[in-house]
């Protein structure tokens, strides 16, 4: 326990990269799940393949193998190295932006049909029918989908060690773990404990959001949707 | 039957008439569901489609939002087209922008209501009016509460959907094809999804707009007392076709055919 | 130097399949470990023995919300100093197995709680003793139900081995690795990893989803 101070001051040094990793990869994500979500259904047969190949391609390779991908062999074939940090941000938003479209795309086609009919009575425009009716809607299903996605991700931050990115386990592994040898149980319990809170903070955060847009339907949570997105967590077929 | 004159479209103002089916038939696979179905409606005329459960009364309604296509034959409604578009003299495929166009003169109340949840009753009442004919936000206001007030649910202009009964909700969604100002609405089973309790004050609600304005309605209704004080006309339906065509007092006290007399019976006895 | 070169590609092949077959080792163990502790997690859970109930779903949540490398180094730094020390195989098999179990324990539960009342009032009608509750009617509905969705989380452990090339897991990257640390050339083996992960991955996971349609018909 005489250690506990330095291990947590070692660990803390790790946060912020944890934290941009994450934020960065969030944001990518975010982006990319909503623009090949959409892609995915379009009229076109020929988007619909593009965008095919993208969300399977990245869905079928292991998250390693495009961090290594990315950082060591795309230097070779393009001729600049990009730095770790935002290698590792670019394929954290890559791989989890094609789970991300699988839930947008599942979440606007599960909008009743009926709801489109009455936009369409309304005379309303495709787009609009998009913008101010399904969307809204659709919204409110991927929320607790997404917050496992974002936990995922949060969780796949972890990897970016394996490119020297100083975060929270390269911390634990590389610094601590040489250092304080006697003493791994407790680099790892706090370890776990930043993880933990961070993990804590998203889905705090993703409540919030599904609350104010619950609210905006009329209708409160639904606990029976986050129990169902648990049971698809990090496969989000 | 000529084609409609596409140069008059001022509804009422002729005696052409509002809706036209010529030789329509619609299929779903290998269903025939309508075959060679002709029929005219004229302007600010009140008909009720009656038939047993299948008889394709829906799939009418449905090819007049243009919420599903037909396989032959025309439909026009005020003069224009709106199975087809008239391009260069020629029938073609309607596109949708024209679409939207003649939609803007149907206004359809659904039996499940399907009003937008992630709106309150005023976004539900203002989203045409301001998207699609272009009223700003106060003219479509003033029109929100005109209407709720019609309806009887001024003081629910702010609540969600979810909020209200089913009757409520109901009430709301024809105001909301009111506020379109449509030439004409169509009214599908309305009441079939509501308690019993409900069904009068919707009922009462839609003979006051039948009385006070000139739209021309369709009506798809098993409630044959309102049938009979509501219609200029009734329509009986038979596997996809018109049975027989005439006034509430003839058709329902003395129909032509036996199948319309079993029909009422058994709808009667219920 | 080309940027590809096809003579070195067909020269590293044999080594990178035979780490594959190591990869899909560790992947069939480590599945076996969370498709039965998954559901032995499921069953404990929907019996709600206090404390224990507790313990359960602290651990789950635990597990679920922390990162599967830092899980690894966990066992294969912390469990040596309490005596158990395992082969850094052994410890990728443990970790991905724990891991997946509190995702599959989700799973089962959605599958157990998707059963109607009704079968556990006719089991009670029955006076049915509760293992074979369990073991014959609740299970072999709850089960079948839910196999596409194992299935997925398979194809995710799968995915989920290189993580263990940090503890010295020979796998198919670590060897890419390898390879590419004697020539200094990374293009072809990486390339190649790549390739073998999404050649097996993705008609497994069609296969999958042909599944889940074939349930949803059903
Ligand atoms: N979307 C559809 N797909 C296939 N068949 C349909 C569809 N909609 C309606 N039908 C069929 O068309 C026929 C007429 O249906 P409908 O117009 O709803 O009848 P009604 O409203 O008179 O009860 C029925 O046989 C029904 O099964
Ligand atoms: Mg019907």
């Amino acid at each position: 326990m005489d250690n506990l101070p330095q291990i947590v001051s070692v660990l803390g040094d790790g946060i912020p990269e944890t934290v941009i990793a994450t934020l960065g990869g969030v944001l990518l994500t975010i982006v990319l799940s909503f623009g090949a979500g959409l892609l995915l259904l379009s009229p076109s047969r020929t988007v619909r393949g593009v965008t095919r190949v993208y969300v399977e391609g990245f869905r079928g390779t292991s998250e390693v193998v495009q961090l290594f991908w990315i950082y060591f062999v795309l230097p070779v074939l393009v001729g600049f190295q990009l730095l770790p940090l935002f290698a590792g941000i670019v394929v954290l938003g890559l791989n989890h932006g094609a789970y991300g479209a699988e839930i947008v795309r599942g979440a606007i086609r599960s909008v009743p049909r009926a709801q489109y009919e009455g936009a369409i009575a309304l005379s309303l425009s495709p787009a609009q029918r998009m913008r101010r009716v399904i969307f809204p809607q659709a919204f409110v299903e991927m929320l607790p989908p997404f917050n496992n996605l974002f936990i995922q991700l949060l969780k796949s931050t972890a990897i970016l060690a394996l490119i020297t990115v100083p975060e929270v386990t390269r911390q634990a592994r590389e610094v601590l773990i040489p250092n304080y040898g006697s003493d791994t149980l407790l680099i790892f319990g706090v370890t776990f404990v930043i993880y933990l809170v961070l993990a804590g903070l998203i889905t705090l955060g993703m409540r919030l959001l599904e609350r104010v847009a619950s609210a905006r339907l009329g209708r409160r949570p639904s606990r029976a949707a986050r129990q169902a997105a648990k049971a698809t967590a990090g496969v989000a077929s | 039957m000529p084609p409609p004159d596409t140069t008059a479209s001022t509804p009422g103002s002729t005696t052409e008439p509002m809706i036209v089916f010529d030789g329509v038939e619609k299929r779903f696979g290998s269903n025939v569901v309508l075959k060679d179905l002709s029929f005219t409606v004229a302007p600010g005329e009140h008909v009720t489609l009656i038939g047993p459960s299948g008889s394709g009364k829906t799939t009418i309604l449905r090819l007049l939002m243009t919420l599903e296509q037909l396989d032959e034959g025309t439909i026009s409604v005020g003069g224009r087209y709106l199975s087809h578009e008239l391009r260069g003299g020629k029938l073609t495929p309607p596109r949708e922008k024209y679409l939207r166009d003649v939609r803007k003169h149907i206004g359809m109340v659904f039996q499940q209501f399907n009003l937008f949840p992630n709106m309150t009753v005023r976004g539900n009442l203002i989203e045409g009016p301001t998207r699609v004919l272009g009223l700003s936000k106060a003219e479509a206001n003033s029109r929100a509460e005109e209407l709720l007030d019609l309806v009887g649910l001024k003081e629910k202009i702010d609540a969600h959907p979810t909020q209200l009964s089913g009757g409520q909700q109901q009430r709301v969604a024809i105001a909301r094809a009111l506020a379109m100002r449509p030439d004409v609405l169509l009214l599908d089973e309305v009441t079939s999804a509501l308690d019993p309790e409900l069904v009068t004050g919707v009922l009462k609600l839609l003979q006051d707009i039948g009385e006070s304005t000139d739209i021309t309605i369709l009506c798809v209704t098993h409630e044959m007392g309102f049938a009979r004080d509501f219609s200029h006309r009734v329509m009986m339906f038979d596997g996809g076709r018109v049975l027989e065509d005439a006034p509430p007092d003839k058709l329902f006290t003395d129909p032509d055919h036996q199948r319309t007399k079993d029909f009422l019976h058994a709808v009667l006895d219920h | 130097m080309p940027l590809w070169d096809w003579n070195y590609a067909f020269d590293i092949l044999p080594d990178l399949l035979l780490a594959l077959v190591t990869t899909i080792e560790i992947t069939v163990l480590g599945s076996v470990v969370a498709l039965l502790l998954g559901l032995v997690f499921a069953v404990l859970r929907r019996l709600h023995i206090p404390v224990l109930d507790q313990v359960l779903w602290a651990f789950v949540e635990v597990v679920r919300s922390t990162p599967l490398l830092v899980q690894v180094f966990f066992l294969f730094f912390v469990l040596p100093q309490f005596g158990i020390t395992l082969s850094a195989f052994v410890v990728g098999v443990v970790g991905l197995g724990i891991h997946y179990a509190t995702y599959t324990s989700e799973v089962y539960r959605a599958g157990i709680d998707a059963i109607p009342k009704g079968q556990w009032e006719a089991c009670t009608a029955l006076s049915l003793p509760r293992l074979r509750v369990w073991t014959g009617v609740i299970l072999p509905q709850a089960v079948p139900r839910v196999l596409p969705a194992l299935g997925n989380y398979v194809i995710s452990m799968f995915k989920e081995v290189p993580l263990l090339l940090a503890i010295g897991v020979v796998e198919v990257v670590n060897e890419a690795r390898e390879l590419g640390s004697l020539t200094f050339r990374y293009t072809e083996p990486y390339t190649i990893a790549g390739l073998l992960f999404l050649l097996l991955s993705y008609p497994a996971s069609m296969l999958v989803r042909r599944l889940e349609r074939r349930r949803a018909a059903a």
